[in-house]
């Protein structure tokens, strides 16, 4: 591949241009009429390129994409599965694609049941009542999700009800969720297993306790088996259970967040549901809630009258907007596309394959590579780095040698239980050569720091990029063309 | 194997302690900063903050994690290393000679009940 790296502002021409305005034969001129205030006092610093120049620029950049659609992508608690082409075909569709969220609902009762269908097929999958797909992101459905905790208890008249339990495994979003909703975070402990540690949970759930917030299968994979022990204890206590349906994947098909007792959950339709995910989104974090609950899901909602028609219906007693119009209706178009491909029948097979092929890389490797918790896993385990620790190669040369021979990093040094973490995430939608690719691999690259560590160390070898210096970058990241240019010039 | 020196006082979090009357210098273990790995930022609390033993009075970040520092004693900060403002990986060199924070302590007889270098190394070690 021909190495490419220039920035769009090195192109750059006096003068050059990549458009050509029509005279503007009205005789206005809006830059009068804008207040001084809003005006700029310097010309912004744009690229100065030609249209051909752009083309190609981009097109460059983006042959060093890595996706799903180049390579495998074992990246552990993003559930990076394949995004079938049909789902972009359906989302493109003109009918679609061209509506203006403020259009007469009469012509747009097409989208508006596609919006109403995947709510409630939403419900079903996940046991619950009712769903909104407003929010834009997963974090953005737990803040929302957490509001709708929130809002229920003050309700209620219940004010001091502030605190959140979060396990000391969870994802990094869930307490800083729970901080942006105004609440605290109280941390429970996590037994070595990664599961809740139920003796740890039964002290903290006093009369200030809003709910806990929980993923299952937990962090390292792992299904909570106390799951009903732990729901029955919080709701006792006045509080309710938030999913975060980051680890969703699995029980597709198989289980139900509603069944085990959860009340408030999110869906990342980018992971479960197959939307285009990270650089590649947007995302969307639909939220449902059981029963009880569902009058405080966010304005705008979408219902079906008795007529069969929808309509968008801002409701009193909602918890207000958490986004413009319906969300990313687009995501929406694409998870629809795909659960009705799939079929009833067929999604049923999602959880259990992606749990096979998790079970299947895990338990091949396991001879090289460290595994603190034995037992069978659902979509993701954990290894703690090598299992010969001799050789000083850490968990950051072997993600950094795997993309030598062509493969994804999976996720490196989280869970914070342990300190050389690999997670590990095949999903379902890998075949059987791909994880034996993988998986020989694994196994070289372990020889590999056995034999001529060095050169795991120095890893990558035939990358474009060599291995980066994340320290400096960290301490002083130069993150645009201005510093990058006074950096050069030496005036750092 | 990481180093403990046997005059100071540790937390099960690894800080470490090492009071001087009323005073208590504050820093973390050469475990946690091996553990770390690479140090790119510490955030310190302000002169004349309140801290409380075992609650966080700042956070380490590193290229691999950010991780809060608990405070193993309760009082008022009176100083902090500012060295560590542009050179966090002094905590990396020497985590002993690089102390984080100094704290009035309200109770002196508090430190005795943090871990001593033996119990502190069967930490390390589990």
């Amino acid at each position: 591949m021909k190495y490419y790296d220039k920035l769009i502002f090195e192109l750059s021409r006096p003068g050059r241009k990549g458009y050509s305005l029509p005279k503007n034969e009205y005789g206005t001129d809006t830059l009068a009429a804008l207040p001084g205030a809003l005006k700029r006092e310097e010309k912004a610093e744009l690229p100065e390129v030609s249209e051909l120049e752009v083309v190609r620029h981009y097109t460059n950049l983006s042959s060093k994409n890595f996706g799903v659609d180049t390579g495998f992508y074992p990246l552990g608690s993003c559930t990076m599965k394949y995004n079938p082409k049909i789902n972009e075909e359906i989302a493109a569709h003109p009918g679609f694609l061209y509506l203006h969220p403020l259009q007469d609902e009469r012509t747009v009762q097409g989208a508006l049941e596609v919006y109403y269908n995947l709510q409630k097929i939403l419900s079903e999958l996940a046991g619950l009542e009712e769903f909104t797909l407003n929010p834009y992101a997963g974090a953005h459905g737990e803040l929302t999700g957490l509001m709708i905790m929130k809002t229920y208890h003050s309700r209620r008249g219940d004010e001091k009800r502030t605190k959140v339990i979060v396990p000391n495994s969870a994802h990094g979003t869930n307490p800083a969720s729970a901080m942006v909703a105004g609440l605290q975070v109280v941390e429970v402990k996590s037994k070595p297993n990664g599961s809740i540690d139920v003796e740890d949970l039964k002290p903290l759930l006093d009369d200030t306790v809003a709910g806990i917030m929980m993923t299952n299968p937990n962090t390292l994979g792992m299904f909570e088996t106390d799951i009903l022990e732990i729901a029955r204890l919080v709701h006792e206590a006045g509080g309710l259970l938030y999913y975060d349906g980051a680890n969703l994947n699995p029980l597709l098909g198989k289980a139900r967040p509603g069944d085990m007792g959860f009340d408030i959950m999110h869906i990342n339709l980018h992971k479960t549901f197959s939307t285009p995910h990270g650089g590649g989104g947007p995302g969307a974090g639909p939220v449902g809630v059981r029963e009880g609950l569902e009058s405080l899901l966010p304005n705008p909602k979408v219902i079906k009258r008795e007529d069969g028609t929808f309509s968008v219906v801002n409701e009193d007693g909602a918890l207000g907007n958490v986004s413009s119009y319906l969300g990313n209706y687009a995501v929406i178009m694409k998870a629809y596309a795909y659960i009705l491909s799939l079929g009833r029948e067929n999604i049923k097979n999602v959880g259990p394959m992606a749990t096979l092929n998790a079970n299947y890389i895990k338990e091949n490797l396991k001879d090289d590579y460290l595994l603190p918790i034995e037992g069978v896993c659902k979509h993701e385990f954990v290894f703690d780095g090598l299992k010969d620790k001799s050789t000083g190669v850490t968990t950051l040369n072997v993600a950094k040698r795997l993309l030598d021979y062509g493969f994804h990093a999976p996720t490196i040094y989280f869970p914070l239980l342990f300190h050389e973490s690999m997670m590990i995430e095949p999903t379902e939608t890998e075949s059987v050569e791909t994880l034996d690719e993988f998986i020989e691999v694994m196994h070289r690259v372990a020889k590999e720091a056995r034999e001529t560590p060095e050169l795991v160390k120095e890893a990558p070898q035939t990358t474009l990029v060599r291995k980066l210096d994340e320290t400096t970058a960290a301490k002083n990241p130069i993150l645009t063309y201005k510093a990058l240019k006074q950096n050069e010039n030496g005036s750092c | 194997m990481s180093k403990i020196l046997e005059n100071l006082r540790y937390s099960d979090s690894h800080e470490w302690v090492s009071l001087d009357g009323e005073v208590a210098t504050v820093g973390i273990t050469d475990y946690a900063q091996h553990a770390l790995g690479n140090i790119v930022y510490v955030d310190m609390p302000e002169v004349s903050d309140e801290v409380t033993a075992g609650e966080d009075f700042g956070a380490v970040e590193s290229v691999k994690a950010a991780s809060d520092l608990i405070s193993p004693v309760s009082g008022e900060v009176i100083e902090i290393n500012d060295d560590l403002d542009g050179q966090p990986e002094l905590l990396n060199e020497d985590p002993y000679a690089n102390w984080i924070m100094k704290v009035k302590v309200n109770d002196p007889g508090e430190v005795s009940n943090l871990l001593d270098a033996k119990d502190y190394a069967k930490i390390c070690e589990e």
